[in-house]
């Protein structure tokens, strides 16, 4: 009856199936077993295990890390829902430390310090589903060519300002748009100019020997694969995006998300769902934020209901209202 | 003919996708509407409750909105004997009985079909897997599993599908109880066990 030979684990569909159901939903930042168990009790579809919140990563400066597996293996015992964990962007040893833990999704993220100023993990060659930061639609495609099954808009974490995971929604929207209506010879001089960035170490390369650039389509330039290669994946999933009018992967919003209707608009702005890093743990009552911020995203298109669940919530994290080092510069 | 999805949280544009290809390849005329509010749900012929979190989507529809809840309006369309389809999370929301992870979350369930569940039966998402397996009245169906939950004890419904020791697929009357998730199999055109669903309706 069953064929088990034909058993598979990791597809596409299944790591992009898992970030579908994660759709219309919060996914909370939480450092420890407790604040798990009130993201779950509030209605968190997913918990996100840090060793510390964006805003405590800012305050502190020196460099951010995976966090601590015995950590994230005391969240994941703790609760029910899908626990996921950052690793550095281009940290492969981190990201295959996170998967032998069982984590249910990582998340190569800026918000840590980035361990590859080249390159992003080559997400295909791993089990367990990806989720990425992006601030443009290069850098969204970018990722979604590595096999990331989910992108985020970077924002800013930490901040508690909403203002560029709006500025990162609005210009991956209107990019897709102009994307909609254009032919296809035009579609693959995009393809082959969001490819360029995977030539930044072959050109640096070639520039201090001081031989001249003579970059074709077979020049391998980011792991096995050559630059042809990526221009043609990049190109399809163009190509794709162009037919669904949307990313053909779940787009949440994050960074910068600090109350129940920064979460309702960032939802209006055609989210999926939302990342919810500082702002709750940095509240004054984070039960009763965690709730808030659940219903405002159900009902983000009734805002009598945005009003009410935001009553009386007390204090919001306080926030940056000027950025002094700027997260989403990393990895593009 | 208007079909239901209950659209507080998971994939519900893919079960809303799924079932308009079905209609069209069955030829019956009518809607898919997915919603979020009470109201909806008591004026249609079946609903669909979606793959998500069991623990988020319970809360929500368990949630009061003017003195009504959507569950309440699914369990008086099961009275009425009309068509319910639970995929994944659905199917844990549909059962009589959970086990100690439905427990110790308090998830409330509506308590359609006599099973008891186990949620992330087959492990974590690392463990999430696609199989084709035999569908009885379909035939072989490639079933995505994603952090699924298995039936572990069956009442008075029928067994429509296996894998390994698990019951995978129920049904009972015209409630229908999936681990798995067909919504997904749509995006590669194979509608069949929407059009199962959907043949129950008439």
């Amino acid at each position: 009856m069953v064929e088990l030979e034909k058993l598979r684990f990791g597809t596409d569909l299944i790591k992009r199936g898992f970030a579908k159901m994660q759709k219309g939903g919060v996914i909370m930042d939480v450092t420890n077993a407790e604040q798990a168990q009130i993201a779950e009790d509030a209605g968190a579809v997913a918990v996100m295990a840090l060793h510390k919140v964006p805003a405590d990563i800012r305050a502190s400066g020196g460099v951010a890390r995976m966090a601590d597996p015995k950590k994230i293996q005391e969240i994941m015992d703790a609760v029910t829902i899908p626990v996921m964990a950052k690793c550095r962007i281009g940290h492969e040893a981190e990201a295959r430390a996170l998967e032998a833990i069982g984590v249910d999704m990582i998340d190569e993220s800026e918000v840590l310090t980035p361990a590859d100023v080249f390159f992003h993990i080559d997400k295909h060659k791993f089990t367990v589903p990806f989720v990425c930061g992006a601030r443009s639609l290069g850098e969204a495609v970018r990722r979604i060519w590595e096999g990331a099954a989910m992108i985020r808009t970077k924002g800013e974490a930490g901040t508690g300002n909403v203002v560029e995971a709006v500025r990162h929604m609005r210009l991956i929207n209107r990019a897709i748009e102009e994307i909609t209506s254009m032919p296809k010879e035009v579609l693959y001089s995009v393809a082959e100019k969001f490819a360029e960035s995977y030539c930044r170490l072959y050109n640096s390369i070639r520039e201090e020997l001081g031989v001249s650039n003579n970059l074709t389509p077979d020049t391998i330039v980011y792991e096995e694969y050559t630059f042809g290669e990526i221009v043609s994946g990049i190109y399809d999933i163009l190509l794709e995006i162009r037919e669904l009018g949307r990313l053909p992967v779940v787009n949440f919003s994050a960074g910068g998300i600090a109350t129940p209707a920064d979460a309702a608009f960032m939802m209006r702005l055609g989210a999926d769902g939302v990342f919810v890093g500082s702002g709750i743990f940095k509240s004054s009552n984070p039960p009763e934020y965690a709730r808030a911020i659940v219903e405002a995203v159900r009902h983000y298109d009734e805002p009598e209901i945005v009003a009410e669940v935001s009553k009386g919530l007390g204090e919001a994290m306080i926030g940056m209202g000027s950025i002094v080092e700027r997260l989403q510069e990393r990895g593009v | 003919m208007r079909v239901a999805v209950v659209g507080v949280q998971g994939d519900v544009e893919e079960h809303v996708f799924a079932t308009k290809l079905a209609m069209d390849r069955l030829g019956i005329e009518g809607e898919v509407v997915a919603t979020k509010k009470p109201g909806v749900v008591e004026k249609s012929d079946a609903v669909i409750i979606p793959g998500g979190e069991s623990t988020t989507i319970s809360k929500l529809i368990f949630r009061d909105v003017g003195g009504k809840t959507i569950a309440e309006e699914i369990i008086s369309l099961a009275e009425s004997d009309c068509a319910i389809m639970g995929t994944c999370a659905g199917l844990i929301l549909l059962s009589k009985r959970g086990d100690e992870q439905v427990e110790k979350t308090k998830t409330k369930l509506l308590e359609l079909l006599d099973i008891k569940v186990k949620r992330n039966a087959f492990g974590r998402q690392r463990e999430s897997f696609q199989v084709p397996i035999e569908f009885k009245g379909i035939g072989k169906v490639e079933a995505i599993f994603i952090r699924a939950p298995a039936i572990v004890e069956v009442g008075n419904v029928e067994v429509l599908a296996k894998f390994e020791n698990y019951v995978v697929a129920v049904r009972q009357k015209k409630i229908l109880g999936l681990a798995f998730h067909p919504e997904l199999s749509a995006e590669y055109g194979d509608t069949r066990v929407h059009e199962y669903f959907l043949k129950l309706i008439c």
